[in-house]
């Protein structure tokens, strides 16, 4: 826990995000509409005997009262997958639309991966893109279970992704949903903290920072690209989108997602930030009960 | 791969996607099925109308196993996965995978058994059981009634008495 101490500046009820840290988070699933409608998700879950509540800001998301959402026939028929409520935030914010091209530059397990595909009620590319073989594995393993006929799955370093094996030279939309220091996943992982360092947070922006660039080149003008991770370090998070409107060209834009966040910070330690960071939302644990996470959404070209 | 080669020197590579052709007379790799044999094979065997993939592309990868696609791409295809897998060729009986059965068996009208709870039970935990089926024998889409209405679970093969699941162990659940 100590190294969320240096958080203390910026967050303004600062007892109460450490009290949420320190709790267990609840088990929540993605109703996945390429298989059933929510109604017909719900009606196999109540039929599993397991309680259910629908998320306010979302109805696809849910809130189950199981310990092994698995072991249920709505996940056997892929009805439903398991996965953090806020993590189903970023593909909401991305707002892709049938026949759109989709990048997910960072796609491994694939639970956004899928979202987006049902997103576009799986019709267009999602080129579903990592560098980690063995955890695309995982990726493949679910998409077909949630019957993903709309990704294209490649293995590349995002940073320098090719578009050699596709079929079109430009995304319409792009998610970066970066490797971080996963602080925000603390109430889920608790030995998260136990490895934390500056060095590694320093490390993994400069990734991050190579993969943001990168995404936004390869999206066309007008289209819209979302950067998230679950993680609180404005290292890893303001200053790796400022870098991205100070490289490319493209701009901050409003997010409206019926959740409780605060606004991206504009000073830390040393730095500031372009006024424009306040477009971007950092969701605490304490807002929502849910894990943390920084969504920011950029559209490419000037405003 | 051995089996791939024909007389004009193109080849099934196994590693590589390639599109089905649409029909027999734009076949070059000896042995790939074609879009056309791909779409009669559900209809006569499951009766899914061919409509059903207008808006689908099919792919193979390796000898004979195909895959469903409803995005763009070239072909060949220098990716790690297209789609879905959907259905496994080059051999006598041809065989849907329980993921494919899954997504779009409910357009099926044919060789569909229907089970109840505990058989359905038992047949995604991968056993073999004795049931009654007076239709064809061979593979079958197994489905069941759940919250109402019937649902595919999977892929049956049925023989002698006796429906023999093909839930892949890593699908293979408790339940
Ligand atoms: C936060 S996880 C992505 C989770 C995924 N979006 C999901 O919803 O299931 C970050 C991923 O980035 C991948 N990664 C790390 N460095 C990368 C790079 N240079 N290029 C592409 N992917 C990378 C990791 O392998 C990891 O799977």
């Amino acid at each position: 826990m100590e190294p969320l101490e240096r958080y203390r500046p910026i967050i303004d009820d600062f007892e109460a995000f450490r009290a949420a840290c320190e709790r267990p988070l609840g088990i929540a699933v993605r109703v996945n509409t390429i298989k059933a409608d929510v109604d017909r998700a719900m009606a196999t879950l109540d039929e599993d005997g397991i309680p259910v509540e629908q998320a306010d800001w979302n109805p696809r998301v849910l809130r189950l009262e199981t310990n092994a959402p698995g072991s249920t026939w709505a996940s056997f028929h892929g009805f439903i997958h398991t996965q953090e409520e806020v993590s189903a935030v970023p593909p909401v914010v991305l707002d892709p639309e049938p026949g759109d091209r989709v990048f997910d530059a960072c796609a491994a397990p694939g639970g956004k991966a899928t979202q987006l595909a049902a997103l576009l009620d799986d019709r267009g590319t999602v080129v579903a893109n990592d560098n980690n073989l063995g955890r695309l594995s995982a990726l493949r393993f679910n998409a077909e279970r949630l019957g993903a006929t709309s990704l294209a799955v490649t293995n590349q370093d995002a940073r320098n992704f090719s578009f050699n094996p596709l079929a079109f030279d430009a995304f319409d939309h792009a998610l970066v949903d970066a490797p971080c220091s996963c602080e925000g996943t603390i109430r889920k992982n608790p030995t998260t903290l136990e490895e934390w360092t500056l060095d590694h947070v320093h490390s993994v922006a400069g990734i991050q920072k190579g993969i943001l660039k990168r995404a936004v080149q390869a999206t066309k003008p007008g289209g819209t690209v979302v950067y998230s991770t679950c993680t609180f370090a404005p290292e890893e998070n303001e200053a790796v989108v400022q870098h991205a409107l100070g490289t490319t060209d493209c701009h901050l834009v409003d997010i409206d997602i019926g959740l409780e966040s605060v606004p991206g910070i504009t000073e830390w330690q040393d730095e500031t930030y372009e006024g424009s960071l306040e477009k971007a939302i950092r969701i605490y644990p304490h807002h929502n009960d849910t894990g943390g996470f920084f969504v920011a959404k950029l559209e490419v070209g000037s405003a | 791969m051995s089996d791939g080669d024909s007389s004009d020197g193109e080849s099934n590579v196994g590693q590589r996607f390639d599109r089905l052709p649409a029909t027999a007379s734009e076949r070059v790799v000896a042995g790939r099925a074609t879009r056309a044999e791909v779409l009669e094979y559900f209809e006569d065997r499951f009766e899914i109308p061919p409509e059903t993939f207008d808006e689908y592309t099919f792919w193979e990868k390796g000898a004979g196993k195909i895959w469903i696609f409803s995005g763009e791409s070239p072909s060949p295809a220098p990716v790690e996965a297209i789609g879905m897998t959907c259905l496994r060729t080059r051999q006598e009986h041809w065989k849907p995978t329980t993921d494919f059965v899954q997504r779009f068996g409910r357009q099926a009208n044919a060789c569909v058994i229907d089970i109840e709870r505990e058989a359905a039970r038992r047949f995604v935990c991968g056993e073999d059981q004795s049931l009654e089926w007076d239709g064809d024998w061979g593979y079958l889409i197994v489905a069941h009634e759940i919250a109402g209405e019937r649902e595919p679970i999977g892929v049956g093969l049925y023989l002698h008495g006796e429906l023999r699941s093909t839930v892949p162990k890593g699908r293979q659940r408790e339940l």
